[in-house]
């Protein structure tokens, strides 16, 4: 179970969205995010909402998924309607007990924080559900490769995150063994107050850096051997091309996005 | 016929001081286009530095190393040199890079900056040959280890080297996966002619080799075939080594006065042995 959190949210589905290429897609959620603070009015809103629907609907992905990738964030959520609702004053009193009040303005800016961050987490979960890791990991190098001039290590930053990727579910399952053999020599990671329990995960985290450190120099020479040298005249097998579907959605998305901010 | 690996003289210890023993001394070694080399050899005989120095990830402290005529000290050949000699390592998990089979197989040829059609067409055939093409879509940390062992030959095979280097492919693995291993490795070096330099520390594993070459503290204390070398069970002894079990129970019935062939590595052989018997 542990293994597949890290492995992303990936769904394969065939779809339109999913055909996309992923630089757009990243594109795309950033001028989301962007509009999304920008525009205020409830027109704009509506019009964003349905947007993330459709998009939901033609990417073929079930909405419990996009829900459930607000579980995790309920309280965040919950916490920012709670706080606007009695902190924030103005318009009507809606409602009094001793000295807590709602009044109009907290409650309309409560529901409009809470649903901000809730159209935030759901176009973004969009991205992860439809985009394989090793697609953004891609679209993400290709998009800071500009930035190579200014410093930006694009290249030593995707393969950074494919060897994260890739090496997350090992050392889960071996933090899992190590765990094991531990208890099963008696080491007790359970109770005690926070510090003695920060303490009695020594003997989990030396085992594991003293191994991590050890695969990191195994992997090296290997990746070596394979004549790796950096991203200099490296090519790859799968090349991001765009296609004619990319700019035309591209286009479509930016202008329909540019001009809900144009009206609100 | 020309020789594809050549040692001359070859010395190395890791630290530069004179007074530090050498971790490799005095090897001379001419290997051959399409050779199934064998090196076995106690713990720290110097076994996987060898490996290391054939591709120029370490450098001869004395003497020289050439492969395909091309020596690895000479920085600008060092690329297209470990392009034709590829090593497979012990760890299967640790020599894997990304997080899906058929991008991990790509690895090598993409530094190697191929076209991507090329890149395509080597990685399938790299995974036919290695029989891993219906796990091509897989995450490494599903596999089996004999699976990811396999995956990584591919990953070298797929730069088309001309020689394979395996330090210890099976040691980490179970029975069923050192089974997969041994058998594309012998698949390659017999119907792929690649050539092939096997360390390992199981006998029962390089029956089949051209030549086996047995390391005792950084030298090369034996060269033989394996039917010369298995039937010198004392002097392996001495060196701390196995012979496989078939042949140690031979060995020992003819010891204890039965006549039969110590000269026997599997067990059909030996049935037939003990079948002539009156
Ligand atoms: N990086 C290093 N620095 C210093 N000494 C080393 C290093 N690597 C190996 N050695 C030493 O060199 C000697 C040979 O090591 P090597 O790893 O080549 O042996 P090996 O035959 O592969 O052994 P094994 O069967 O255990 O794999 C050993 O004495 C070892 O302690
Ligand atoms: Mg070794």
């Amino acid at each position: 179970m542990l293994n597949d959190i890290m492995i992303g949210q990936y769904l394969d589905r065939n779809s339109i969205v999913h055909a996309l290429d992923p630089r757009v897609k990243i594109l795309l959620v950033i001028l989301f995010v962007i509009s999304l603070f920008i525009s205020t009015t409830l027109i704009a809103y509506s019009l964003l909402g349905i947007f993330i629907i459709v998009s939901t609907l033609l990417a073929k992905i079930e909405f419990r998924y996009i829900l459930r990738s607000l579980k995790p964030l309920i309280f965040i959520i919950s916490f920012t309607l709670i706080i606007h609702l009695f902190l924030t004053k103005g318009g009507e009193v809606l409602w009094q007990w001793r000295f807590l009040s709602i009044e109009e303005e907290g409650l309309n800016l409560g529901l409009f924080m809470a649903v901000r961050l809730i159209f935030l987490i759901t176009f973004t979960s969009l991205l992860t559900l439809t985009t394989s890791p090793l697609e953004l990991t891609d679209g993400l190098e290709r998009l800071l490769e500009p930035f190579r001039k200014v410093g930006v290590p694009a290249h030593e930053l995707a393969m950074m995150m494919t060897i994260a990727l890739r090496f997350i579910p090992t050392l889960l399952s071996e933090a899992e063994k190590i765990l094991k053999a531990q208890k099963a020599r008696g080491a007790d990671f359970e109770s005690g107050n926070l510090i003695q329990k920060a303490k009695s995960l020594i003997p989990l985290l030396v085992p594991l850096f003293v191994s991590a450190f050890r695969r990191a120099d195994d992997l090296a020479l290997a990746m070596e051997a394979r004549c790796y040298r950096g991203g200099k005249g490296r090519t790859r097998m799968n090349e991001l091309h765009l296609a004619a579907k990319d700019y035309v959605i591209g286009i479509l998305v930016t202008v329909f996005l540019l001009t809900i901010v144009i009206l609100s | 016929m020309e020789s594809l690996i050549e040692l001359k003289d070859v010395y190395y210890r890791y630290q530069e001081q004179e007074d530090e023993d050498w971790v490799l001394e005095n090897i001379d070694l001419e290997i051959t286009a399409g050779e199934f080399i064998a090196i076995v050899g106690h713990n720290g005989s110097g076994k996987s530095t060898l490996a290391k120095l054939l591709n120029g990830i370490l450098l001869p402290t004395q003497g020289e190393v050439r492969v395909g005529g091309k020596v690895t000290t000479e920085q600008e050949d060092l690329w297209q040199l470990r392009q034709q000699l590829g090593i497979v390592f012990q760890n299967p998990d640790n020599q894997l890079v990304a997080n899906i089979v058929e991008e991990d197989v790509a690895f090598g040829p993409e530094n190697l900056g191929l076209p991507s059609a090329e890149i395509r067409k080597r990685v399938d055939e790299a995974l036919r040959l290695v029989g891993m093409t219906d796990f091509a879509r897989a995450a490494p940390h599903k596999l089996s280890g004999g699976q990811k062992q396999r995956v990584a030959i591919a990953g070298v095979i797929a730069m088309r080297p001309d020689c394979l280097v395996f330090d210890e492919p099976t040691a980490m693995l179970d029975p069923q996966g050192r089974q997969e291993v041994v058998e594309t490795v012998e698949h390659l070096n017999r119907q792929e002619g690649l050539t092939v330099i096997y360390i390992t520390h199981f006998m029962e594993e390089i029956i089949n080799a051209d030549r086996i070459l047995v390391f005792a503290d950084g030298k090369v204390e034996l060269a033989a075939t394996p039917k010369e070398l298995f039937t010198k069970v004392d002097k392996l002894r001495d060196l701390a080594l196995d012979i496989p079990q078939i042949t140690e129970l031979a060995y020992q019935l003819s010891e204890s006065g039965l006549d039969i062939d110590t000269n026997i590595f599997t067990s059909t052989e030996l049935v037939e042995e003990l079948c002539l018997l009156k």
